[in-house]
């Protein structure tokens, strides 16, 4: 006989509590501030949707939206072959391997303020290192400050810089995972170097690579405190990307509407561009 | 279609897996390497594949040195222990790789894979993928696509060794004939003297990364060139003790004693070893025998056969007896040597008679 009683539900309640409050409350307060207009006083006035459609439309939105989408392409296409080639020359085993690991994790350990700081320093035009030998030593004129071109080519350079490694730390797991045998097996089928890399190499990191471009993409997709540091979303607006400019409107305006609406506006496109590249990445597995 | 090793060697950073080997094997018949875990056969195997670097020596394929041949070049096959077959490629697919990475003809490749898949009983399965398929249908994949390849030489490195016990059996039954007439060299490599025996052709013994004796299977079974290769080619391992030989007279050191016949009787007096396998020591008295009473260790039955651990003074023996012989553990047996069965070696192990 089968026993019925609502038990069940006593066990679920601690995760429910758990995420209420550190996802379900938050939000909500962002929810209430984007359909409202408060004057201070703890007053609130009904406004709807008309911040959605104000954040929409505004040119300012779609300007910082077309970088940010920009900015996470570039660093994708960099990072994720560049990632793959570099754990591929890794050696597999010997004094090597923990050595490459190390330098490789170095990166990721230093705190992202910092990382924008260092960057900042390196590429000052006369004392950063960077900045002093491209303008005075080669004689190419490089001054992210000045120029948008040079801002673009600092933070993406950055980035890569600092998030390659865990392209390739993932990578690297994938591939020495694989066993002896399959390359063994390839050479006698006479495959080549890029056939091995083809069918037995890239099939093995097909889930890696999953989770390391939805890593990649979410982490570059928010990032503020790099480029903020860095150019300060300058010059002008050329490095102004979504949370740059969401935090000049919430912090620097105090324009709490529209910043909330504009939260959640970009909460949704993450969200569904994870959904979608993830549903995608995975349905041959499930069928 | 042949394959020649010319004093092959193995080193790895200063240590010797095999040392220099000259052996030749054929198509036509099977060519198994004999030899216990450790021995040396996948390191042999793996130098013929050329997917570990030649030491010293040479390797000739069809009169062709290949010594520096890539593995790609080489045209062989290989089928391991465990099975390999790539995970996200159908049976099909895994079966038509090496024709593709040929650049063969799609219709011919149909073809030969699907001559590949009737012969194996593949035919049902050939979209599936193999992580579907049981274990006994993973080999035969991996098999197929070595046949199909129709390669100058296939290495079967134990292909049967993780399968269970029946799907062992019928696949050994028909691996012999899958390889009929198809001209390759098929070497074989195995840990149990019975798998040998099965197989027929040529067995190369192997121990320590030596081959220490090559010939036909069941010659080598017969006359074993010395007490490694006889213990080699046994199992459960051969019984052997040291003996004295005065006139016809052979002497154990526990005391037990008989007369020496034909060949062995000529030998000069002296120490030799004498070794005799399990099923010839049996609880069975018949002529020529000669009794030993011992203390029984282990006793296991399996079927139709009976063995028997015992020990003789310090000496560790073992009885292989048909039929189901009540044995009690811890108490004294008569066991029968079958002396005429007896293989005499000199102290230094080279088989005298």
């Amino acid at each position: 006989m089968k026993t019925e009683n609502q038990k069940a539900w006593f066990f679920v309640l601690p995760v429910l509590l758990l995420v209420a409050f550190n996802a379900l409350v938050p939000i909500m307060t962002v929810v209430n501030y984007s359909v409202q207009e408060t004057f201070g006083n703890n007053v609130f006035f009904w406004q709807g949707l008309d911040w959605f459609e104000q954040i929409l439309r505004s040119d300012r939105f779609q300007a910082a939206l077309g970088r940010q989408f920009l900015f996470t392409f570039l660093i994708l296409i960099i990072e994720v072959p560049l990632g793959i080639i570099i754990a591929l020359s890794m050696p597999r085993n010997g004094f090597w391997v923990p050595v490459c690991l190390v330098t490789m994790a170095l990166p990721m350990l230093i705190p992202w303020n910092v990382v924008g700081a260092m960057w900042n320093i390196f590429t000052l035009p006369d004392i950063g290192l960077l900045g002093y030998l491209m303008n005075h030593t080669l004689g190419i004129p490089y001054d992210m400050t000045q120029n948008p071109f040079a801002a673009w080519v600092t933070i993406v350079t950055m980035d890569v810089w600092h998030w390659t490694s865990l392209v390739v730390l993932l990578s690297y797991a994938g591939l020495v995972s694989i066993p002896d045998a399959y390359y063994q097996a390839a050479k006698i089928d006479g495959a080549s170097a890029w056939k091995v890399f083809r069918f037995i190499q890239l099939p093995k990191l097909k889930t890696v690579l999953t989770i390391a471009i939805l890593l990649r993409f979410m982490d570059s997709f928010n990032i503020y405190t790099e480029p903020f540091v860095l150019t300060g979303g300058g010059p002008g607006n050329s490095t102004t990307l979504l949370s740059i400019d969401l935090v000049k409107i919430a912090l620097g305006q105090f324009d709490l509407g529209p910043a909330a609406a504009m939260s959640l506006i970009y909460f949704a496109i993450t969200l569904l561009v994870s959904w979608l590249f993830y549903t995608l990445m995975t349905k041959d597995d499930a069928q | 279609m042949t394959i020649q090793l010319r004093a092959a060697t193995k080193v790895v950073r200063g240590i010797t897996h095999i040392k220099p080997t000259t052996l030749t094997l054929e198509a036509g018949h099977f060519n198994v390497l004999l030899g216990q875990t450790g021995s040396g056969k996948t390191s042999l195997i793996k130098l013929m594949a050329g997917l570990d670097p030649l030491g010293a020596g040479e390797i000739h394929m069809d009169g062709e040195d290949v010594s520096k041949l890539s593995t790609q070049k080489r045209n062989i096959s290989l089928v391991h222990q465990f099975f390999v077959n790539y995970p996200h490629m159908t049976v099909f697919e895994n079966i038509a790789s090496p024709l593709r990475v040929a650049g063969m003809a799609k219709s011919e490749i149909t073809g030969r894979v699907e001559e590949a898949a009737d012969i194996l009983q593949l035919r049902p399965m050939l979209n599936r993928r193999p992580q579907e398929l049981s274990g006994g249908q993973q080999q035969r994949c991996a098999l197929a696509r070595a046949i199909a390849k129709e390669s100058r030489a296939v290495f079967l490195d134990e292909p049967l060794a993780n399968l269970d016990y029946k799907l062992r059996e019928e696949l050994r039954e028909q691996l012999p004939e899958l390889f009929a007439g198809r001209g390759a060299v098929v070497v074989y490599a195995t840990s149990e003297p019975e798998e040998a025996l099965l197989l027929g052709g040529k067995t190369a013994l192997l121990n320590d990364g030596v081959v220490t004796q090559f010939g036909t299977t069941a010659e080598i079974y017969r006359r074993p060139e010395n007490l490694t290769a006889a213990r080699v080619f046994s199992d459960p391992p051969i019984n052997s003790a040291q003996i004295v030989k005065s006139g016809t007279t052979a002497k154990m050191q526990n005391g037990i004693s008989w007369t020496m016949g034909g060949s062995s009787a000529e030998l000069p007096d002296g120490p030799y070893i004498v070794a005799v396998r399990p099923h010839h020591v049996t609880p069975v008295a018949a002529d020529s025998t000669v009794a030993m009473d011992g203390t029984v260790l282990v006793t296991e039955l399996s079927g139709s056969e009976s063995s028997a651990h015992f020990e003789v003074g310090k000496d560790a023996w073992v009885s292989l007896a048909h039929g189901v012989h009540p044995y009690n553990v811890g108490e004294s047996h008569r066991f029968y040597m079958d002396t005429t069965q007896a293989f005499y070696f000199a102290p230094d192990g080279r088989l005298v008679a």
